[in-house]
């Protein structure tokens, strides 16, 4: 039994069917890609996972415990962290305190007072915050407006707050849209280390296949809301109906 | 120093100063002097606007400049403190401490009812829903809850709640004995007590309802750095920045934006509260949606978001309502007789509908040229002429270095 577990959710908007029947189980500790065509239902399923919608029906555990009608806030209490398809950072905020804040909310919780404490006076949480700026190599810009940041550097601001919170499952909505190929790469190689390092699941939402096959250890394929097939990179690779669906085009292309 | 940052320390000092040496400050031109009954500010009335708007505003920036929520109805919250204690004055004592205790703690109520439901939506949506609350009390003080024959006559209506001799209270009573009304009053000093210290042709005013009003926004001042600098303030910056981001990181914005309004509520509560310890009499007016404009552009003003914005931009709106009123066609004639008669008559005639009554034309313009030119408010206008003088000074410095080599 997987650390996510998606149940015969499905998801209508009115005369769509966004969400067919998805069956979807993630293994803990697995780097787990869901790929598909646009209109596939991906964003959908993923934003039934954090709460920001709700299946009409259908299951969704996390670590044996239902997400369903939890408040984004919540579901993210629980361990799932997300990062967006453009970064959502806090612009108006130096890179610092962008990273203090998810360290303050996996200390201090949903809402905390603490009107009269000097931030730069807690130790503890500074300490983290830098440690996490180090690892994401993003030390040196500590002072600078994270607006200003590239769109890389957003990414890896964004990647690294979610380290930050310690989360069991990260889940990557198409991390690597609109950047360059160095960009790419880069971030590849970040969630690599990622997942080789930290006991950490992660779920990818991505239209790259390089992003893909370089990640992924399982992918699911998603096609007009139903998965069309789940198995090993090298076996999605070489599946027909994938081929037929989706994937044909990208290897004649290559 | 009180557990501020080098920058703070230094800019809580130089507000001290200001607020203390305001007399003089304030008063540049000797009494008696044309100059002095135009633009002489240090006296009582104005300086405890001064400090009391600044109270107000600098709440206000706690909502408004560090989460975004634009309120459009905090006069409703300078109202009801005006009324929590004039009905203190009325049924306990004369001192002004349990008046601006009940203040601030009826104002904080108000501001977390009205504040739960509006902040269910936000940007405009939140603006209209605030001023929309702000109405409905305005109309409740001035005819529901305030019919002189009715039983529960709150506010008195039209006339304004204010003293009566027959009032209970209960602590002070005894203190209206000669048949005159009695004063407010710290312990043992008056708030309309005034020390004149007589320098020269020049004339200094100490007021007792100044200092304490004015040592009341200090520690106002004092307290909004420390929330600026703290944990919480920062979350309150990040509601504004990125809402999406904090839901999604375990933080619950609504607990943060309710906090944010009821603090500033509290604030106008205060000030409410001293406006009426200045002078016992509260009105609807203070309520009307007006005020809660005038509120909003005190801070724009200033500079939203910053420290001494609010100061500044309740002191330059308080400083120029009082000065352009008072310029009337006579001074404009006594100003401008060098000039021909038909063109003295014509550019007094123009001027006219700027000045005196017509003072809200010119300070919405001054209002315009600062929204146009200095987005940031007046602080942007001060940060700018900064680094002007700073980057004269480097270069004055780096023409002396080249000036051997040559």
């Amino acid at each position: 039994m997987g650390i996510l577990e998606v149940k015969n959710v499905g998801k209508r908007f009115g005369g769509l069917q966004a969400l067919g029947d998805v069956n979807l189980s993630v293994a803990e500790n697995s780097v787990h890609a869901i790929i598909g065509p646009n209109g596939a239902g991906k964003s959908t399923l993923l934003n039934c996972l954090v709460g920001k919608l709700i299946p009409d029906t259908g299951s969704v555990m996390f670590d044996g415990q239902s997400v369903l009608g939890r408040k984004p806030f919540k579901i993210n209490q629980m361990g799932i962290s997300r990062v967006f398809q453009t970064p959502e950072i806090f612009g108006e905020l130096s890179v610092l305190e962008n990273m203090l804040i998810p360290c303050f909310a996996k200390r201090d919780g949903a809402f905390h007072l603490s009107a009269f404490k000097n931030m730069l006076d807690d130790k503890e949480i500074i300490d983290r915050a830098q440690h996490m700026l180090e690892e994401m190599k993003m030390a040196d810009k500590h002072s600078m407006n994270a607006a200003s940041l590239s769109r890389g550097d957003k990414r890896r601001l964004e990647i690294g707050m979610c380290l930050s919170q310690e989360p069991r499952l990260l889940l990557l909505d198409e991390p690597t849209a609109g950047m360059a190929r160095a960009d790419t790469n880069n971030t590849i190689d970040l969630l690599k280390q990622i997942s080789d390092e930290r006991d950490i699941t992660i779920a990818i939402i991505e239209h790259d296949m390089h992003v893909v096959f370089s990640l992924a250890e399982r992918i699911t394929v998603l096609a007009q809301g139903t998965p069309l097939v789940e198995d090993t990179p090298d076996n999605i690779k070489g599946h027909p109906k994938v081929r037929e669906a989706y994937l044909g085009e990208t290897q004649d292309a290559a | 120093m009180l557990k501020l940052n080098k920058r703070d320390t230094l800019l809580f000092v130089i507000v001290t100063a200001m607020v203390l040496l305001a007399p003089f400050l304030l008063n540049p031109f000797p009494q008696g002097s044309s100059m002095a009954q135009m633009f002489n500010a240090g006296y009582p009335d104005l300086m405890q606007r001064f400090v009391i708007f600044g109270i107000l505003v600098i709440g206000f920036n706690i909502l408004f400049g560090l989460t975004g929520y634009l309120s459009f109805g905090h006069a409703a919250f300078l109202g009801i403190g005006s009324y929590a204690a004039v009905w203190m004055f009325k049924l306990l004592s004369m001192n002004i401490i349990p008046a601006l205790i009940l203040s601030m703690i009826i104002a904080g109520i108000f501001s977390l009812a009205i504040g739960y439901v509006s902040l269910r939506r936000s940007g405009i949506y939140f603006s209209i829903l605030t001023l929309a609350f702000a109405q409905m009390s305005y109309n409740l003080a001035y005819s529901v809850l305030g019919n002189p024959s009715s039983s529960y006559n709150l506010t008195n209506g039209e006339t304004g709640l204010q003293l009566a001799l027959d009032d209970p209270r209960i602590l002070d009573g005894a203190a209206a004995a000669n048949g005159a009304l009695p004063v407010t009053k710290l312990f043992g000093l008056a708030m309309r007590d005034s020390y004149n210290l007589n320098v020269g042709g020049w004339l200094f005013t100490f007021n007792v309802g100044y200092y304490v009003a004015g040592i009341l926004m200090l520690i106002s001042f004092y307290v909004s750095i420390r929330i600026f600098r703290s944990p919480f303030g920062m979350m309150l910056r990040a509601v504004k920045s990125n809402q999406q981001r904090m839901n999604y990181t375990g933080l619950n914005t609504k607990p943060y934006t309710l906090a944010a309004f009821v603090i500033s509520g509290m604030y106008a509560g205060l000030a409410g509260g001293l406006l009426s310890s200045m002078d016992p009499l509260a009105g609807a007016e203070r309520m009307h949606w007006t005020a809660s404009g005038e509120i909003v552009i005190m801070a724009i003003l200033g500079g939203v978001g910053t420290l001494i914005g609010p100061i500044v931009g309740a002191g330059f709106n308080e400083y120029f309502k009082n000065i352009l009123s008072k310029i009337n066609d006579g001074v404009l004639h006594q100003w401008l007789s060098f000039l021909p008669d038909g063109l003295e008559n014509f550019i007094v005639g123009i001027l006219h509908y700027f000045v005196g009554k017509g003072w809200h034309l010119t300070l919405g313009l001054l209002f315009m040229l600062v929204i146009i030119f200095l987005p940031g408010g007046l602080v942007e206008g001060g940060q700018r002429l900064a680094k002007m003088f700073k980057s004269k000074k480097t270069d004055d410095e780096s023409d002396s270095n080249n000036t051997p080599a040559e």
